[in-house]
């Protein structure tokens, strides 16, 4: 990131808070290693999400979509290039620091729910908020009212394993949105659904990013999803393909 | 506080596997708990035996713990009235000890002119009523161990105790009416030649000086004679009607052992010359002074410029410290093995959760806990194994405790003679309790490390990749 570049997204986002590139990457590479072999899963992809919008990353099996939303999420680091989250180098900050910050701008909604078996959905949803330290009587009026929103009031106490799939994801839903992060990425957040709740979590998801106008930025293999979304990312073989923007 | 709230939900989540850590956890912390309360008891026995007989102190002339034993007519203390004194009447003493008295040993021949027998013996006089008083500490609330009261009266000369095995080498056990005590079988080549007349008639010297009085109330009572040489060199001898009989822990002791008055034995020791004491016996109301105790008698006899030392029970009875160190030993061997278990249980547990929590580890991690609140996460559900487990135990263990204390079960500690109540002394044990309560939570802890560290480490891509 440029110094130039910085000036640029902070005009930007000084002009419209809506056009500012929350996440910005660039030339981004990243390279397991498979034995003695280098497997490139991205390969030097410059892209920029802005903020407050409905993004998907699409592209098929083993494109690269998890990859990138692990290296946008700070739960992975690029083999090279420099991935900018709200103006800041991500790359530069140790493993405490970079807790920190997806702690409090980043949320997460996994494929597989991945709730924590033992608290109840309300005590999933508290969760994020009591790593950020929130006071007791803050924290119980926000996970409460974020439960309503998505519809599950009534099953507050319930455990992981006592909600259908639809509801986990609900919660997941909840929980990544109830700190109020800068940007929520959901790996292919319908996969596990059948086609209709699939539907209706991406409508859920849809209305939240409206009314909490925050950053979704979501991945999925499925084209008919394009629709939903303000742009479309699609990459093949850890190349970015194409970009479509205002799919709205 | 959620740490806490997740952890006891995942212990008890995981029920079977929970349970059966905190069943070993539970079973390892009371057998140690236990032991540890039989070991309590064995001490605080073992002392209560040892200090009922030899007090916590004795004061000796110097050297004559080392040199003395096989003349103690040679180490006889002189003033020992005026030590006795000394000691009685020294304040900061009289707030500590509960019997200071003194003590006579001799050697020398007993002998049967009834059933012409003889033998060595090696004996004690003593004040009878201060050393039946002696038998009354119990500190620890342990009992008697055992130790009967002698039967002896101050003012009774004539008087005296043995031991079983002494009473039965001289023959006399048809007379004192003995359980158990055979009558001796005709040895060959011993019971066939002609009996040899002891070269001095020892009972014909006795009668001599026999008071006609005593002698005729007591014709049911066995009598043998006692030989000695004074502290001059001369033998002498008197007579000794054995009024009772005492098992002795050791059989060395009990071939050998004659308890008697005092008087009886400065008498045939010193003769109608002045009467010594070989020591000063100071039994203290509490084992704790003894320090105290010691010090003061110490600054005493510098002060008074007497040259005497002072010897302490585990001097005295070198059995004690090599009965509780034995027992000690087997205590530390059964804590450590009960440790490594416990170890590589809570070990096990916990990494099976962290594998299995693989998924959940890295799903914390995204949401920005770090890596030391995942390790402590692991580390407080370790804690709370070996926290809830060990106090478990402790609670099987009071059971247990209370089923053996009240199941009238006996046994005969090491040291002693006659059987005693079994008794798991957990009141006398609670710093050991606490020690093995606090040890095993410890442990647990210390064992949850490496998998808490393990799961600490995992990078966010890896775990949540886990399936």
């Amino acid at each position: 990131m440029t110094l130039t570049a910085d000036l640029e997204a902070g005009i930007l986002a000084a002009a419209d808070p809506a056009r500012a590139p929350i996440v910005q990457l660039s030339n981004v590479v990243k390279t397991y290693k498979a034995g003695s072999q280098d497997v490139p899963a991205v390969k030097g992809i410059s892209l920029d999400i802005r903020s407050q919008t409905f993004t998907m990353i699409v592209g098929p099996s083993g494109s690269g979509k998890t990859t990138l939303l692990n290296l946008i999420g700070c739960i992975d680091t690029p083999t090279s290039g420099t991935i900018t989250i709200r103006g800041q180098n991500v790359a530069k900050l140790n493993d405490n620091a970079i807790s920190d910050f997806r702690a409090q701008h980043v949320g997460f909604i996994f494929q597989n729910f991945s709730l924590i078996p033992v608290l109840s959905a309300w005590e999933n949803i508290e969760y994020p908020l009591m790593l950020l330290g929130m006071p007791a009587a803050e924290r119980r009026e926000r996970a409460t009212s974020m439960l309503e929103e998505v519809g599950l009031a009534d099953q507050r106490r319930h455990r992981p394993n006592q909600l259908s799939g639809g509801q986990k994801q609900r919660v997941a839903i909840a929980r990544a949105l109830v700190k109020g992060p800068d940007f929520v990425l959901a790996d292919e957040p319908t996969a596990n659904l059948d086609s209709k709740t699939g539907a209706g979590i991406i409508n859920l998801m849809r209305r939240m990013q409206e009314q909490y106008s925050t950053t979704f930025i979501f991945s999925t293999h499925d084209d008919h999803l394009m629709s939903h979304a303000d742009e479309t990312f699609s990459i093949c073989d850890g190349l970015l393909v194409g970009n479509v923007s205002g799919g709205r | 506080m959620l740490t806490l709230t997740i952890a006891l939900r995942n212990i008890y989540r995981n029920t079977r596997r929970s349970l059966t850590t905190l069943a070993t956890i539970a079973l390892g912390a009371a057998a140690v708990s236990l032991f540890g309360a039989f070991i309590t008891y064995i001490e605080y026995g073992v002392q209560t035996g040892a200090i009922q007989q030899t007090g916590h102190l004795q004061v000796f002339r110097t050297g004559y713990f080392d040199f003395g034993a096989a003349s103690p007519a040679a180490w006889g203390m002189e003033n020992y009235q005026a030590v006795l004194r000394l000691i009685k009447e020294d304040p900061e003493m009289k707030s500590l000890s509960t019997v200071v008295t003194p003590i006579q040993s001799l050697v020398g021949i007993v002998g049967s002119s009834e059933n012409n027998t003889s033998k060595t013996f090696f004996g004690t006089g003593f004040v009878p009523s201060e050393r039946d008083r002696m038998k009354q500490w119990n500190e620890y609330g342990t009992g008697s161990q055992g130790l009967k009261q002698s039967g002896l009266r101050d003012g009774d000369l004539l008087g005296g105790i043995s031991g079983v095995g002494l009473v039965r080498i001289l023959g006399l056990c048809r007379q004192l009416n003995l359980d158990e005590c055979p009558t001796a079988p005709t040895v060959s080549g011993v019971g066939d030649a002609p009996a040899r007349p002891p070269s001095v008639d020892l009972g014909e010297l006795t009668k001599r000086d026999r008071p006609v009085g005593n002698a005729a109330q007591r014709d049911s009572e066995p009598t043998v004679d006692l030989l000695a040489a004074t502290a001059g060199g001369a033998p002498n001898v008197v007579g000794l009607q054995i009024t009772g009989v005492e098992l002795q822990s050791a059989k060395e002791l009990d071939d050998n052992y004659i308890g008697m008055n005092i008087g009886l034995a400065q008498n045939l020791v010193y003769g109608r010359g002045d009467h010594k004491a070989t020591g000063i016996i100071v039994q203290l109301k509490r084992t704790e002074d003894m320090p105290r105790a010691r010090a003061r008698l110490s600054n005493l006899f510098k002060e008074h410029g007497l040259d005497l030392e002072v010897r302490d029970f585990t001097q005295l009875n070198p059995q004690y410290t090599q009965i509780i160190g034995l027992f000690g030993s087997i205590f530390s061997f059964i804590s450590v093995i009960i440790g490594i278990v416990v170890v590589f249980t809570v070990s096990n547990a916990m990494s099976m959760s962290v594998v299995e929590r693989t998924g959940e580890i890295g799903t914390m991690r995204a949401m920005g806990v770090r890596r030391k609140g995942i390790r402590h996460q692991f580390l407080v559900e370790g804690s709370l194994l070996g926290l809830i487990g060990a106090t478990c135990g402790v609670v099987i263990a009071y059971i247990a405790a209370f089923g053996v204390n009240h199941s009238l079960l006996t046994w005969t500690p090491p040291g002693r003679v006659a059987p005693v109540p079994l008794i798991l002394y957990m009141t006398g044990a609670y710093t050991l309790i606490a020690l093995t309560w606090f040890g095993l939570a410890v442990i647990s802890s210390l064992a949850s490390m490496i998998p808490a560290n393990r799961a600490g480490r995992m990078t966010v891509v890896d775990a949540l990749r886990h399936v």
